[in-house]
């Protein structure tokens, strides 16, 4: 199995406060790999690291490395907003742009030079469907994206994030903020874009960690407690807390 | 278990009934002062078009009412006026903006931390103080490098008028950037812009309504500044759009005639409120304008 990303001797510090204790993981290509653990235990610290988005946060510090295509992310050679292309994130409230769909989806895009109309319309469309949102959209292209309902936007939100076309999309608990029905589209969305994409999703939810993905990690103050295939991790842990916490004993 | 016994609410009804009366009290008493003000300043005004007409005020490129021959074209007072807004706002607009965005997009929390108060202490420095520093510091500065300009002159006066509105657009537009939630600029983040097009994208768009209505009202505020241009500007009205003239501006214009010795009820004392009239309902509309961006801005998200 080819990992596309590998964490090695990871630690992260807000502060004083250590909020991630050495991990170490490979994140193996076109598959989901899910983060459960309770909160507050650094899931989306974690997830976080994988493209640098912990740069706008003030007074923090990493520590290790994380390899992607041959080269540490942190260091030098690595251009933080080259690697943010290559690696898209959707989070956990929709957060559309305050402009038109259309915008939004391209807007990535445009930031890199792509602006021929039959490109960016193509685009538009292609994604539109990929997330299942054309037919519902389709008339409203050129309207506000805030006039979308929650999951439709967060729809939106992964097709702006795949319009990109990234290797991997980083998902924080992309549902929590959803209804059912909406959280049941998504999940549908994540099976079927990981043929092109490696997905790794942070969720709250085990069953959602264990009806989607192909890998879990389980995290716990900050470490990794346990990260194997989820058939293993639900069926047979090993660890006695990664059982207790599937278990709903704690958490 | 014990019973609690719980106080009676009718003291606290009482209460509520008296705090309800005074505020309402207080609330007629401002409303009425303003009507009483403005009633009072369109009672004069009209009493002044019934000798001049108003096709003469408004149109009119001479001012000259305690001169014979009188003329009564306000034009020049509105030139000077404008003159004033223009410098102004060429200062205050840009300056004011670039620091509302260092401020909320660029600054480290500890630097936003000592400059904002710094900026809002700004604001409260009193306009005689910017009228001396104009007289002493910008006029000179400027005849340095224009040895022909008038002691008195526009441009002097309009630096300072503008130098004293960057408070009012940094403070407002910083306070509308810093409102647009971290969750959208994460959101341009994560596709690969950067901090300048996040700003530029993001940020500046979602905050332009309130950042309008900061310029509107630095504008608003520039037009009815009164001090600095009486101290720095000059007297003399004059249809001119040159920067280094000496000119007169509407409220320069008022303060003069009010210090001078111009009886009461003459045609001359009666300029006053339909200039007044003027400049009223200028800043008046500007400040209409200025709350409905503010309102549309709260509708987009
Ligand atoms: N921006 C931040 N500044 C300081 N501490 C933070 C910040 N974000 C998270 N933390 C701390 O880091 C730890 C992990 O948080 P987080 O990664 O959000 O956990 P999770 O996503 O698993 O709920 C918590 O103790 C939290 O208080
Ligand atoms: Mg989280």
């Amino acid at each position: 199995m080819e990992a596309i990303l590998s964490v090695r001797n990871l630690n992260f510090y807000y502060g004083d406060n250590r909020a991630l204790k050495d991990i170490n993981m490979d994140i193996y290509k076109n598959n989901v790999t899910a983060f459960i653990g309770p909160s507050g235990c650094g899931k989306s610290t974690f997830l976080r690291t994988l493209n640098r988005m912990n740069d706008f946060i003030e007074n923090v510090k990493v520590e290790g490395s994380i390899i992607y295509e041959g080269k540490d992310i942190y260091s030098k050679e690595m251009e933080p907003v080259e690697l943010r292309r290559r690696i898209g994130m959707v989070f956990q409230k929709p957060n559309p742009f305050p402009k038109t769909i259309y915008e939004n989806i391209v807007y990535g895009l445009r930031k890199n030079g792509v602006n021929k109309k039959e490109i960016l319309d193509e685009v538009v469309e292609k994604t539109l469907k990929a997330v299942a949102l054309y037919d519902e959209v389709k008339d409203k292209i050129y309207k506000s994206a805030l006039e979308l309902s929650g999951g439709q936007q967060q729809r939106l939100c992964i097709a702006r994030a795949i319009a990109m076309q990234p290797d991997v999309v980083l998902m924080d608990e992309p549902t929590s903020a959803l209804d059912p029905i909406s959280t049941m589209k998504i999940e549908e969305l994540v099976l079927e874009l990981k043929k092109d994409y490696t997905i790794i999703i942070v969720t709250h939810s085990m069953q959602q960690a264990a009806r989607i993905s192909d890998y879990t990690a389980f995290f716990l103050n900050g470490e990794v407690i346990e990260y194997d295939e989820t058939s293993k991790i639900f069926s047979n842990p090993r660890d006695k807390r990664t059982e207790d916490y599937i278990t709903g004993r704690f958490g | 278990m014990r019973r609690i016994e719980f106080e009676g609410k009718e003291r606290m009804n009482r209460l509520e009934k008296i705090v309800k009366v005074i505020l309402t009290i207080l609330g007629l008493i401002s409303i009425f002062t303003t009507i009483g003000i403005i009633f009072s300043l369109f009672e004069e005004t009209l009493m002044f078009f019934k000798e001049v007409s108003i096709v003469e005020f408004l149109t009119g490129t001479k001012w000259t009412p305690l001169l014979e021959p009188t003329h009564f074209g306000v034009l020049p007072l509105v030139a000077g006026t404008m003159l004033i807004v223009v410098i102004a706002a060429f200062i205050s607009i840009p300056i004011g903006l670039g620091s509302a965005i260092y401020l909320s997009e660029y600054a480290p929390k500890k630097v936003r931390k000592i400059l904002k108060p710094v900026l809002e202490v700004l604001a409260g420095v009193p306009s005689i103080v910017y009228g001396y520093f104009a007289l002493t510091a910008i006029t000179p500065f400027i005849r340095n490098i224009f040895p022909e300009t008038s002691v008195y002159n526009a441009l002097s006066a309009g630096i300072a008028v503008g130098i004293m509105t960057i408070p009012l657009v940094s403070s407002m537009s910083e306070d509308a950037m810093m409102a647009v939630p971290d969750s959208l600029r994460n959101g341009a983040y994560a596709l690969g812009a950067t901090k300048l097009e996040v700003t530029k994208d993001v940020v500046i768009p979602t905050a332009m309504s309130s950042i309008v209505a900061s310029f509107i009202l630095a504008i608003s505020r520039a037009i009815g500044e009164t001090m600095i241009v009486a101290m720095a500007a000059g007297s003399t009205p004059k249809l001119t759009f040159n920067p280094l003239e000496s000119i007169q501006t509407m409220t320069g214009y008022i303060v003069q005639i009010s210090m001078g010795d111009v009886p009461y009820g003459s045609l001359a004392y009666k300029t006053l409120f339909a200039v007044g009239t003027l400049l009223f309902l200028m800043t008046f509309t500007l400040n209409v304008i200025s709350r409905y961006f503010v309102r549309k801005y709260r509708r987009a998200y």
